[in-house]
């Protein structure tokens, strides 16, 4: 784990979430080659959700998901991403906001 | 589900959704507001500062029981390079009266409380509930909403789209456009808890009074954005907001830069042993006067930051939220009070009231100023701040080195980094922008 992922993970502990398992509210559709905004995301993604793998394709695991838009912005016009809200009362569900 | 046909329903329940709910009902309309969090603000981040003039044209005595942190005695403008800070800064006892005007808030408090009155008003909230879908009718006038809930379809005269900035049903709905990478700002915020006397402390405070930090420079790393510091009763709110548009060309990672505006020598030893209860993540609407959407349309409005309505020179949001939100039920009121329909020539009131306001003033004031600061990032958030450290430092440093030396050194700097004409056309542009 890199020290940016384990940093990014303490941070996200602090945060309550009731997780929609098995339902993710954000898909990644395959591509051959992730777009500039697609790759960024790996990045940019304030939860880390974003990953590349070995096979390079950019994966996501939403449940840490702050639920920003970000990525939306960033690629959903291009199709590369499917994005909803969760289900009403799943997500991040902030104590302060 | 819900058989019954209502006046309005309001989506979202953050400031402008709340604004538009509460005014509906205290006017005797029967609505319903429906928010997809567990409680009203368990999605919704802000800074906060809430600006009290604006509330009270709602609630006149919001402060009798509304959930207030501090009431803001001092402001600090700052420009920040890796190792210091220089600004302005503003305290005034006049800020110690009565009915102050300026307040740090937590979202989820307030808007707790906030929906209470909503619902005393009369409204009927309906939380864990996410708004697919717009129902239209044939004519497309929209007529209501589909929701996650089973049983379908809920009716209502109007909707009113408080749904936030990132705008999901109206932008489905071709509503209005999706917000562009480069007229949102990602904004990333951790609270800092420590004892109130500590806050008291480090800022100088009295108790109830608060100070708040505001920061350009080589903390957002030559990408357009801001940092802030906010005191709360027992908590500091800190963050970083910069372009998305920039975050996605610079690929920066919002929580490294989070972290290094926390280690900045400025910045550490005020939030030295604080405890972190919450890292959140948010967009901030940026794109000014020109990123305006259409306001209104056949059995609809559009409110608050799905409506871009955010003045970022100013860093206010929330009270232009709760504004649009008041006005728009207004509007809707009269409309109702004198039995038309809800079509768009009819809620266009919404945006000739909308027009008068400050609102669309300010907006219209600084329309050219989202271009010249987000074209030119560089420039203004690392090259001049860093010229202005260099300044004060020569200015301050005594080193025996005589004093016309020491002011060609500092023109010469901003000529190298600069040019004259540069100089020239930054500063021209500014003031066209400001004017």
């Amino acid at each position: 784990m890199t020290i940016a992922a384990s940093r990014i993970e303490e941070k996200l502990y602090q945060n309550r979430y009731l997780v929609d398992s098995g339902r993710p509210h954000i898909k990644v559709r395959r591509h051959q080659k992730p777009s500039a905004n697609l790759l960024a995301l790996t990045r940019v993604c304030p939860a880390q959700c974003y990953e590349l793998t070995d096979e390079g394709q950019v994966e996501i695991t939403a449940d840490g998901c702050m639920e920003c838009g970000t990525c939306r912005i960033l690629c959903e016009a291009s199709g590369e991403i499917e994005w909803n809200y969760p289900r009403g009362g799943f997500g991040v569900l902030f104590k302060f906001g | 589900m819900i058989k019954e046909k209502f006046d309005a329903i309001v989506v979202g329940a953050g400031m402008s959704g709340n604004a538009a709910a509460y005014t509906m009902a205290s006017h005797g309309l029967n609505v319903l507001q429906l928010e997809r969090g567990e409680y009203p603000g368990s999605k919704n981040v802000q800074g906060a500062i809430m600006y009290a003039n604006m509330l009270e044209e709602i609630i006149p005595d919001f402060r009798d029981d509304a959930p207030l942190e501090r009431h803001l005695v001092e402001q600090r403008l700052w420009v920040m390079d890796d190792t210091s800070h220089t600004g302005i800064h503003y305290r005034s006892d006049d800020f110690n009266e009565a009915k102050p005007n300026r307040y740090t808030i937590i979202r989820a408090q307030f808007d707790k409380w906030f929906s209470r009155k909503v619902r005393e008003a009369g409204a009927t909230v309906l939380c864990e509930t996410t708004v697919t879908e717009l129902v239209r009718d044939a004519k497309d006038k929209v007529v209501g909403v589909r929701t996650d809930r089973t049983g379908g379809e809920i009716f209502a005269d109007v909707v009113v789209l408080a749904e936030g900035v990132c705008g999901l049903l109206g932008t489905r709905a071709g509503l209005r456009e999706m917000p562009r990478p480069k007229s949102v700002a990602l904004a990333v915020k951790e609270m800092h808890f420590l004892p109130e006397e500590v806050i008291e402390q480090r800022f100088g405070l009295k108790a109830g009074e608060g100070c708040v930090i505001e920061a350009v420079g080589t903390i957002s790393r030559s990408m357009a954005g801001l940092g802030f510091l906010y005191t709360n009763r027992e908590s500091i709110s800190l963050g970083i907001g910069c372009l998305v548009s920039d975050f996605a060309a610079s690929m920066e990672s919002p929580y490294v830069v989070l972290d290094t505006l926390k280690n900045h020598p400025s910045i550490r030893p005020l939030i030295a042993g604080s405890e972190v209860k919450e890292y959140a993540a948010h967009l901030i609407p940026e794109g000014g006067y020109k990123a305006i959407p259409q306001l209104f349309g056949d059995g609809w409005v559009v409110v608050g930051d799905a409506a871009q309505l955010n003045n970022a020179v100013h860093r206010e949001g929330s009270n232009l939220a709760m504004t649009s939100g008041r006005i728009a039920a207004e509007a809707i009121v009269q409309v109702k009070s004198r039995k038309r329909p809800m079509t768009k020539q009819n809620l266009a009131l919404y945006k000739t009231m909308l027009n008068k306001s400050f609102v669309i003033k300010d907006l219209k004031k600084y329309k050219d100023m989202p271009d010249l600061l987000h074209t030119n990032s560089r420039n203004f958030f690392t090259t001049y701040p860093q010229l202005m450290s260099q300044a004060a430092q020569n200015f301050m440093r005594v080193d025996g080195t005589p004093k016309l030396d020491k002011e060609k050194a500092t023109t010469t700097a901003f000529i190298k980094a600069r040019s004259r004409w540069g100089l020239l056309s930054d500063m021209v542009r500014l003031t066209f922008a400001w004017r």
